[in-house]
């Protein structure tokens, strides 16, 4: 799309497994810190094949929420009011009328309330309880994220969910951008949460048989599979002449959008999907191949996603691929599914603003079918003008977002 | 043949995608067209049948070799069964 209005982000926040804010997030990750651990968040953690996730850590509900608001809260509607409390603290904007109705609420789950899913089945299941909580359906609708959000911020504008698995907080994310980017709305605050460590989900993930059993090491060799991870990424979004007229600080830009779907497998990543979505966010940007530095990969750690990742790169930005700077900061944080791309797309703004790409932990060798440089084990200061942002979803939906430095 | 063989075959035969009258031991699993998630399915199907657990990481370089042809699996299975009842 040509035209329309710069769109820049004036907000970040995050809860994940390495820290309920933004700052312990991106210090963790620049320092390369893993957030992987036990699993302790399910009623029966010993009976589980899988020992190991990324989960937030040390999360007290009632330091964010009294204990009436709370009874209505799924631990993802918690994480995601939290991230979205930062980002709008920082970005220093107040909701009143009328933007209030001019601000767009899009946010990105895979599989919303989880825990209030998993604890009421066993109710009725295992328990043989009659009854479950009154508020078990408003608490696990996919929408419920979104809701809170709108409701915690007094943002009266156009919400809804978006629900694209591994890819939903990219495709929130790109909407939002859209929306502000086209003029329908002045403001949106926008991003991802996901809470799916639960007994049933994990199950689910040990019968695909594509879990690692310890480490998440995108890209080496030797990997075995994704952890999966927990949290939610929030960020404000506007446009520029709006944040220069208030004197915000701007994080960074958004400057374009790809999607596609694969129509092909349920689950096997498809090469020509993942082009097609870079390849989009990159024309949508009008930016060549050799003005990106930085790319921030889906990066599961499955030998599938990552092989064909790989090869993505390589067909969509020619020989300048061997020149990009790639990591996985899934390596850190695991998988956090609906949420992930929100996560990632914070670690990628601030790669751009402060000139440092995180690493890619767990590397233990070259995989001959993985030939780039993925930034193995250290952070690197890098100049950075442009970055990509890849999100490749179960059900072969892929989306792809590109920031540039804010200049 | 082993009544764990035939029914190792019944539940491989379901999966195959290849137009072959029957199946042998020494089929190949990648030459009866199964895919990753056909393999996935497998397992799972072959552990609810006998009640066993087959360690299976389809990220895994082992797996190919270890589960090559259906010989693979149904001595796998064979193992596991006998480990169940000793």
């Amino acid at each position: 799309m040509t035209g329309g209005q710069r769109v820049v982000v004036t907000g970040l926040g995050a809860v994940s497994p390495l820290g309920h804010s933004v700052g312990s997030y991106w210090d963790n990750l620049k320092a390369g810190k893993s957030g992987l651990g036990p699993v302790t968040l399910t009623p029966a953690n010993d009976e589980l094949t899988q020992k190991v996730a990324a989960e937030v850590k040390d999360f007290e509900p009632l330091k964010h929420f009294d204990e009436r608001r709370v009874a209505t809260l799924d631990r993802v509607s918690q994480f995601a009011i939290v991230a979205a409390r930062e980002a709008i603290a920082q970005s220093g904007i107040a909701f009143d009328m009328p933007l209030s109705v001019r601000t767009a609420t899009i946010v990105g789950t895979g599989v919303g309330g989880q825990t209030t899913h998993d604890d009421s089945f066993r109710r009725v299941y295992v328990d043989k309880r009659s009854r479950v909580f009154p508020l078990t359906i408003p608490k696990l609708m996919v929408n419920a994220p979104a809701s809170q959000v709108s409701m915690d911020c007094g943002l009266r504008g156009p919400a809804f969910a978006v629900a694209s698995a591994c890819a939903s907080a990219t495709h929130a994310i790109g909407l939002a951008f859209q929306m502000v980017r086209g003029g329908a709305v002045d403001c949106a605050v926008t991003g991802g949460a996901e809470a799916c460590i639960t007994f049933g989900t994990l199950r689910g993930w040990e019968a695909m048989r594509v879990m690692s059993p310890d480490v998440c090491r995108p890209f080496s060799k030797g990997r075995l599979g994704l952890i999966l991870g927990e949290g939610a990424a929030m960020m404000v979004l506007e446009p520029l002449e709006r944040a220069r007229a208030r004197g915000a600080q701007i994080l960074g830009e958004i400057v374009g959008f790809g999607m596609s779907a694969d129509a092909a497998d349920l689950t096997a990543p498809d090469l020509g999907g993942m082009v097609r979505a870079m390849q989009g966010a990159l024309d949508d940007a009008k930016l060549a191949p050799a003005d990106v530095q930085y790319v921030n990969a889906h990066g599961t750690g499955t030998a599938a996603n990552d092989e064909t990742e790989t090869k993505a790169l390589h067909q969509s930005f020619g020989a300048h691929a061997q020149k990009l700077a790639i990591s996985s900061t899934k390596s850190m944080v695991g998988h956090a599914l609906g949420a992930a791309g929100a996560l990632e797309l914070v670690a990628t703004l601030l790669s751009v603003r402060d000139g440092i790409v995180p690493p890619t932990i767990g590397y233990l060798e070259p995989d001959p079918a993985c030939d780039l440089d993925y930034v193995p084990n250290q952070a690197r200061a890098l100049s950075i003008d442009a970055a990509v942002s890849n999100s490749f979803a179960f059900g072969g939906l892929n989306a792809v977002l590109a920031v540039k430095r804010f200049a | 043949m082993s009544d764990v063989a035939s029914d190792v075959i019944a539940v491989i035969a379901k999966k195959k995608r290849v137009d072959k009258p029957t199946v042998e031991l020494s089929d190949r699993l990648a030459d009866l067209g199964l895919e990753s998630l056909d393999a996935v399915e497998m397992i799972f199907d072959l552990e609810e049948k006998f009640d066993v657990q087959i360690p299976y990481n389809a990220n895994s370089a082992n797996v190919k070799t270890e589960f090559d042809t259906v010989g693979d699996v149904v001595a796998a299975v064979e193992k596991l069964v006998a480990q169940k009842t000793s």
